[in-house]
């Protein structure tokens, strides 16, 4: 009996492990003065993006510790998907993996929490972020031209300079990050000139990314002159960055995505996840604390705000549908990735 | 009268929960039958929704190059968008391949040739409305079965329906209470002609037994014709008994007066002592049956007129002064003497043939009992209540037998020898009681009897 209990334990012991030795692209502890217990949050957005706001949290909640880490949105939905119990709250940009997790039962129903409808879905996934996909590019590139506006803009000056461009324009690798084929889906959905866009890109042997992040460094040290469907909100967090780019939010159509967290079903700490979650999406109406987080949080005059969102509705599962997405990849490959000359 | 109707129920509580349990269950059927209507509706809707979602994905299906290519639009799911956030699943298959989306689904098997069927099942904890729907693809060389099954949950679904459920039932409510208000006062207005009837004949006069004229329902017409038909023969009833009793007492009265006279006659010729003693008694006998048909008579119609006396101003003292006058004659043949204490006239109000009655079977009571060379003191005074109070200087009444000397029949232990057939007293009471007055008796305490003929105020 004593074996099975020993090696019960071990059991144990490799599994957990097995999940600490994940490789995180970031893995930060905000350590609570009286620890009693640790809050694992999974997410997709850097950590010096949501810091301020965590050490916030864990300064009223002195007991609660909080465990961040970070993964892209595609490995952060498979992940889930394998250990849901392992995580107390997740988050993510990639609005349609949430959407799915939700209507696949993962989220926790929190009743009373006055948010708005279109912010919110089911009562379990909850928006708390207004993110607008931008073009970011480099000033040296642009000086002393019209910098483009919108989406038509933008291909006319590529194919005006196509030399200056080629190889030094940045955009999502759709088929690696979740975020990237929202926004190119969301694109696709709203225009064709994402195609001709696309296309263009294509033929200027466009660099495919994963991450906003590394995007927002090239343009700024001038690997690249452009990127398409950065998000915004990450330059912004770089104030030094931000003399060398510039952001723009295309006139045309704006695609704006929310961020969104859900408690899953499975977690056994459940009050202090939904006081975590809480804490993300009423954020204090302390208007001086706004400046310390970084990222463009839902304000309190939302009706507005919705109508230029991606809807969170089950819609959202469209391009996931595998047959859906083996055809929009190959479209956007067909597109973006053309035999150089 | 009333205590002895016997009481069976209410109408108008029966007409009262008639009508209202009527609405009540009419108000839960309404309940009922709209809920499952609009549920019915509402599914319905649910069903219709489901097969645009099924239908747009199945559209979108092709065969290229030998493979199934299913490039459903966006709009396909966001239609099935729901305010309460309904969770929705679907799967593609070819034949029986599953090409994408969730797998093991339900599949309704299809019934026949139909190309959609519906199924409501439990899946992942939530009831699930699924639809299953097919086509058949043909492409070159190929001809394939692609088929989708499109579920949504029934959150909005039930929250449509409780908010349904939540406004029918306020309606069914109000429906009810309008209902009942509606009974009670249906229920009012019916009862209120009976009513009306009730006070109308409970209004009327001891003598009025004329019909009830005023317009009737049809429902009740036949009622108040019997009472009608009922009032008119106890009126003819009432007509026949008075004529009787006055032919019965002119009957019996004037033959033995008749016998009276010849048997004073033959007296006066016959001298055998024998035969005077006979014819005497005889006499006697004679006066005896015909003051005992007299007080019979007098009782008798006191016991009819109490229940409906004919009121009529008398004045006490004229009364009895009067029945001393006639009654004269015969006190001076035993030498008695009348000694009268009244003065002022005393008003009542009663009926005449019945004071005269108890009057007179006083004062005849008094002059009987009383001996020859005595005093007979009649008082009428008007304080504290209007009475008549007879003395006489006789035996008095025995006693014990002061309570029970009233009752018919009766007559005192020392009564013998005189003639009476024990009914006087009680006239005078009857008549007493009928006019909410008593009689009192006593003795006075030097001897004789003392009778106090009271009336009320």
């Amino acid at each position: 009996m004593r074996y099975f209990y020993l090696i019960g334990m071990m059991l144990c012991f490799v599994m957990s492990g097995a999940v600490f030795a994940k490789d995180w692209e970031e893995q930060h502890l905000f350590q609570a003065p009286n620890h009693t217990l640790t809050l694992r949050v999974l997410s997709s957005t850097d950590t010096s993006l949501f810091a301020p706001i965590i050490d916030q949290f864990v300064q009223q909640n002195p007991n609660i510790s909080v465990e961040y880490l970070v993964t892209g949105t595609v490995d952060l939905y498979d992940t889930f998907r394998q250990n849901a119990s392992d995580f107390d709250v997740v988050i993510s940009s990639a609005m349609d993996l949430q959407l799915k997790l939700t209507n696949d039962g993962h989220a926790l129903k929190i009743s009373g929490v006055s948010h708005p409808d279109w912010a919110q879905w089911g009562q379990g996934l909850f928006a708390f972020t207004a993110e607008p996909a931008a073009i970011v590019i480099n000033r040296a590139a642009f000086a002393g031209r019209r910098k483009p506006q919108t989406r038509q803009d933008l291909i006319l000056a590529l194919r005006a300079r196509p030399e200056v461009f080629r190889g030094k324009i940045g955009t999502y690798d759709v088929r690696a990050s979740g975020l990237g084929y929202l926004f190119a889906t969301q694109d696709a959905r709203a225009s064709e000139t994402y195609w001709r866009l696309m296309e263009v890109m294509g033929s200027l042997d466009a660099q495919l990314y994963c991450c906003s992040g590394e995007m927002l460094d090239d343009v700024a040290n001038g690997t690249l002159a452009i990127a398409y469907n950065v998000l915004g909100s990450y330059a912004h967090a770089r104030p030094d960055a931000l003399k060398k780019i510039e952001v723009i939010f295309p006139s045309d159509f704006p695609t704006t995505m929310m961020r969104t967290v859900f408690v899953p079903k499975e977690t056994s700490q459940r009050s202090a996840a939904v006081s975590f979650l809480k804490h993300l999406i009423l954020p204090s109406t302390d208007v001086s604390d706004l400046g310390l987080f970084r990222v463009p949080f839902l304000t309190s005059e939302p009706n507005d705000m919705g109508q230029s969102m991606i809807a969170l509705e089950p819609a959202l599962l469209t391009y996931l549908d595998v047959l859906k997405r083996r055809k929009f990849i190959q479209a956007w490959e067909d597109a973006i990735i053309q035999p150089s000359f | 009268m009333t205590d002895t109707t016997r009481i069976s129920g209410s109408l108008r509580n029966r007409l009262a929960t008639t009508l209202i349990g009527g609405a009540a269950v009419l108000a839960v059927l309404l309940f009922v039958v709209v809920r499952g209507y609009a549920a019915q509706i509402a599914q319905q809707g649910q069903d219709s929704i489901l097969a645009a979602s099924a239908s747009s994905i199945l559209d979108a299906a092709i065969i290229r190059d030998g493979s199934v290519e299913v490039d459903f639009p966006y709009s396909a799911l966001s239609i099935l968008s729901t305010p309460s956030d309904d969770r929705i699943f679907y799967a593609i298959y070819r034949d029986d391949t599953l090409l994408s989306g969730y797998e093991s689904l339900p599949r309704a098997p299809f019934d026949g040739s139909a190309t959609t069927a519906f199924t409501t099942t439990d899946f992942q904890d939530d009831a699930v409305r699924f639809i299953s729907a097919r086509r058949i693809l043909v492409g070159e060389n190929l001809r394939t079965h692609v088929s989708v099954v499109v579920g949504q949950t029934q959150d909005g679904l039930t929250l449509t329906l409780n908010r349904i459920s939540r406004n029918v039932a306020v309606f069914g409510i109000g429906f009810f209470i309008l209902a009942a208000l509606l009974s009670y006062w249906a229920t009012s207005i019916t009862i209120e002609r009976l009513t009306r009837l009730t006070i109308s004949v409970t209004r009327r006069g001891p003598q009025d037994l004329s019909p009830v004229i005023a317009p009737m329902p049809v429902e009740m017409a036949p009622l108040v014709a019997s009472l009608n038909t009922l009032m008119d023969r106890l009126d003819q009833s009432l007509n026949r008994s008075e004529e009787f009793i006055a032919e019965a007492a002119h009957r019996v009265r004037t033959p033995l007066a008749t016998v009276r006279s010849y048997a004073e006659a033959t007296l006066q010729r016959v001298s055998k002592e024998e035969n005077r003693q006979a014819l005497r008694s005889m006499v006697r006998a004679i006066d005896e049956s015909s003051r005992a048909a007299g007080q019979l008579l007098d009782h008798a119609m006191i016991t009819f007129r109490a229940d409906h006396l004919e009121y009529q101003d008398i004045d006490l003292v004229e009364l009895v002064t009067e029945f001393v006058r006639s009654f004269s004659p015969l006190a001076e043949m035993k030498d008695i003497e009348f000694s009268l204490h009244m003065s002022p006239p005393v008003h009542i109000a009663g009926d005449p043939i019945l004071m005269q009655n108890a009057v007179r079977n006083v004062i005849d009571n008094a002059l009987k009992y009383s001996p020859c060379e005595s005093i007979i003191s009649i008082t009428v005074s008007a304080h504290p209540n209007p009475r008549v109070i007879i003395t006489d200087q006789g035996p008095g009444f025995p006693p014990e037998q002061l309570n029970t000397l009233t009752e018919r029949f009766t007559r005192g232990d020392n009564a013998e020898g005189t003639v009476g057939s024990g009914l006087g007293l009680t006239i005078a009471q009857d008549v007493a009681l009928a006019h909410e007055g008593h009689l009192e008796l006593s003795n006075l305490p030097k001897g004789g009897a003392c009778v106090t003929f009271i009336l009320s105020a």
